[in-house]
């Protein structure tokens, strides 16, 4: 079997995996958690002004999504095909969230009736709200696994058996987790009153993601059996946990001392940090089959040819590093506060 | 309705309605190209106004192409899961090719482009804008390579079999030059740039119809002319080179294309027709051995009919196959004689004085579109029974484990949400025509130079 510094190819595509999703979860998290926020603020120039603060930056923090799609199906198309067929509705939602979602980011602002735009605001708020929520489903689900049997086939409900109290709980957690991110985000992007009242609801959102985290975590630990067990196997991981807490911690203190970049640095950290738990606690399994571990999809029955990996790792080797030169230069053209102009929306 | 044809239908009508933006975005790309470029080449403000108008339509059709794409890159695994693990090996390379090197080129590029006229100079805006008409040509090479492997598959071999069979690279190149991949890559191009350039002439002929914005809708009418002339009529050997391969490497396709049944026999090439699959029979008005004559240069060669092959084994929607073919190409000959004509008037200078000409190109938008559409429908109907020519069948490749109610759920949401879209899309697009290529106030590094 082919390595690179003896790690296969189907481990290493699964950190390529990981990576981009981490880089989604930050990048979009900012502009779910922005939009989040949109109903608490009452002024129309305010809401504007926490659109045009990811304006020029949300289409580009799409593409993480785009690129991490993609790689999900060329590197372990067994769970692509496997995930999407059978979280279907949770996906269709999804998606029909995110046309709505752009939709509003779009249409918004281009007419200054009143009914118009408060109808675009509820669509923005719950589209967003939606997609944060589901995503955090579809990782609830991916912990607790799935029925799966013979031969990838999900053989569990097909409408609302996404929706398990575990499944729930990750929901509201990563709802919480990314309207105090996109909060943080907003403070480096506003000033005046808009600025004092989002430091106001950021104390808030802190509150309410450690509370959500904190009955999730129990949730885990008592519920998901496996859980003990990866520790007792391998108790040097312990420093992942550890590390997300740290950082968990560091955000208020940050937050209280108004050092919000550092402090959005920190809560990407925490994003990064609980899912490579959720990673360290499956790997090498990509989802559970809640009926038998023999119908599990692992990185390996679920991985493309060596050959086809090794191509893909060639391309992922030149095509992140031009994405990382692209990023920084569109976040250094747009870095400060927000200016509103005629291009804005 | 079972799944499979709903599940058909649903892919049919997401993929189609996606399908009437990239190749504007494609199109309108170029055009801003050339007039921001003829910009700074004259510092001539007009173009700056031109630039800026444009821009505006583009970023809603952007928009919308970008979030119905979206929805694509996922409807593989959803519906299609089987298809998926068949060809992920392949087909997913060239998706995350396309996401790393063209849609993050795009994307990111875009918003210096929408937002960023005061924040960059001009020259780097310039370069913003070639960047994402660049990335979204890329997109379309992707694409379309991962869609001319499904036609002419190349540079893989079938793994394991029955449930576990599995389509593996053997060759990226193979794969990616793939027999169809370059021409196909080539003619969807071009009825990109037809659809971006016929938009352009369309919304000036209108503003020259209404006597509105005269001297800034001549300005735009030349190279958009210039560009729709040179690719209608290149879109035509393109096109014939597309056919010739059809001919060798599907024949069955081609067959049903001219509706041409006996097994071996000099074929015919119709102007038009209509196609009694039951009969095996066209009426219509065609030129005997036409079809013979333009893949073998012989009235009488021998070409492949659909009766070579089992019932099973070839296209059964033959008319529809047929009927998109025919569109497409009328359309094809309609753009030549439109824009040669016009040309001819353009350089006599009575171009602008022919108010039936500009009433046609008022409307002529749609004529890219509807073939750009109805080629579309007939290489993939064409390709029918097949999901991956030879290999997979299409009432093999979608997820089994998805309910009819599913899909029927999915597909009534995409309906209500498209069609609000496409309002939405027309409307907008209608305020912006409305409101025209007027003079902003000059705030921009570009004005103060």
């Amino acid at each position: 079997m082919a390595t690179i510094l003896g790690i296969d190819y189907p481990t290493l595509w699964f950190f390529v995996v990981g990576f981009l999703f981490s880089g989604y979860a930050i990048l979009e998290g900012l502009d779910y958690g922005a939009g989040m926020w949109h109903l608490f603020f009452q002024k129309d120039e305010s809401r504007r002004i926490a659109i045009n603060a990811i304006g020029p930056l949300w289409d580009a923090n799409q593409v993480w999504l785009v690129i991490g799609g993609g790689a999900l199906f060329a590197g372990f198309p067994v769970l692509y095909a496997t995930m999407l067929s059978a979280m279907y509705v949770p996906f269709m939602l999804f998606l029909a969230m995110l046309v709505f979602r752009s939709s509003a980011i779009k249409f918004r602002s281009a007419e200054p009736m009143l009914w118009w735009r408060k109808t675009w605001d509820i669509l923005y708020f719950i589209s967003n709200l939606m997609i944060s929520f589901l995503l955090g489903v579809v990782l609830g689900n991916l912990i607790e696994g799935i029925e799966l049997k013979e031969n990838f086939v999900y053989d569990g409900g097909v409408f609302l058996s996404f929706l398990s109290p575990y499944a729930i709980l990750t929901g509201i957690t990563t709802v919480a987790l990314f309207m105090m991110h996109g909060a943080i985000f907003l403070l480096l992007k506003t000033e005046g009153r808009l600025y004092a009242k989002l430091t106001f609801l950021l104390r808030r959102s802190i509150v309410f993601f450690i509370l959500s985290f904190s009955i999730l975590s129990v949730y885990t630990i008592v519920f998901i059996e496996s859980v003990a067990d990866r520790f007792r196997e391998f108790p040097l991981f312990f420093v992942l946990p550890i590390l997300a807490l740290l950082s968990i911690a560091n955000i208020p203190r940050l937050v209280s001392k108004h050092k919000y970049f550092q402090g959005l640095i920190f809560s990407s950290l925490t994003m990064s940090f609980l899912l490579m738990l959720v990673a360290f606690q499956l790997f090498p399994v990509l989802l559970l089959s809640t009926i038998s571990p023999e119908y599990n999809i692992t990185i390996y029955n679920a991985a493309s040819s060596e050959k086809s990996l090794g191509i893909m790792l060639t391309i992922a080797a030149i095509g992140t590093p031009l994405i990382f030169i692209y990023f920084l230069f569109l976040y250094n053209t747009f870095k400060g506060k927000v200016i509103m102009d005629d291009d804005s929306y | 309705m079972d799944v499979e044809i709903l599940s058909r239908i649903q892919f049919a009508f997401t993929i189609a309605f996606h399908y009437i933006f990239p190749p504007l975005s494609i199109g309108i790309g170029l055009m801003l190209v050339i007039f921001e470029g003829m910009f700074l080449k004259t510092g001539n403000k007009q173009y700056e106004i031109l630039t800026r108008f444009w821009l505006k339509i583009f970023a809603i059709i952007f928009g919308i192409g970008v979030a119905t794409g979206i929805i694509m890159e996922f409807e593989f695994g959803t519906n299609w899961a089987v298809y998926s693990r068949y060809v992920g090996d392949i087909f997913g390379s060239a998706l995350a090719a396309e996401g790393l090197f063209a849609f993050g080129l795009e994307s990111t590029f875009l918003g210096v482009l929408l937002f960023g006229w005061d924040r960059v100079s001009p020259v780097v805006h310039f370069i913003s804008m070639v960047g994402v008409f660049l990335g979204s040509m890329f997109s379309a090479v992707w694409i379309v390579v991962a869609n001319s492997w499904q036609q002419t598959p190349a540079g893989y071999h079938i793994v394991g079999d029955g449930f576990n069979a599995r389509a593996e690279v053997t060759d990226f190149w193979q794969m990616v030059f793939n027999p169809s991949s370059v021409d196909r890559v080539i003619h969807v191009w071009q009825g990109a740039f037809l659809a971006g350039a016929f938009m352009v002439l369309s919304v000036h002929a209108y503003y020259l119809l209404k006597g509105k914005h005269k001297e800034i809708s001549y300005l735009a009418f030349k190279p958009a002319l210039t560009i729709a002339t040179i690719f209608s009529l290149t879109q035509l050997f393109s096109g014939h080179r597309s056919a010739d391969l059809v001919a060798e490497h599907q024949p069955a396709k081609l067959a049903a294309m001219e509706g041409h049944y006996q097994a071996k026999s000099p074929a015919d090439l119709y102007l038009f027709g209509w196609v009694d699959n039951k009969a095996q029979k066209v009426t219509g008005l065609g030129i005997p051995g036409g079809l013979s004559f333009l893949v073998h240069q012989d009235f009488n060669a021998d070409i492949i009919g659909l009766n070579a092959y089992d019932v099973k084994d070839r296209p059964s929607q033959v008319n529809a196959v047929f009927q998109f073919y025919h569109i497409m190409i009328s359309i094809g000959m309609a753009l030549i004689f439109l824009t040669l004509y016009a040309s001819f008037l353009w350089w006599r200078g009575k171009l602008f004085e022919q108010k039936w000409m500009m009433r046609i190109f008022a409307f002529s938008v749609l004529l890219p579109q509807i073939a750009n559409q109805a080629g579309w429908f007939a290489a993939e109907m064409g390709r029918q029974p097949w999901i991956v020519y030879g290999h997979l069948r299409t009432s093999e490749g979608f997820s089994k484990e998805v309910s009819a109610q599913q899909v029927l759920f999915s597909l009534i949401l995409f309906g209500v949400i498209y069609s609000l879209l496409f309002l939405l899309f027309l409307y907008s697009l209608n305020k912006k025509i409305k409101h025209g290529p007027v003079d902003y106030h000059p705030t921009s590094k570009l004005a103060q130079q």
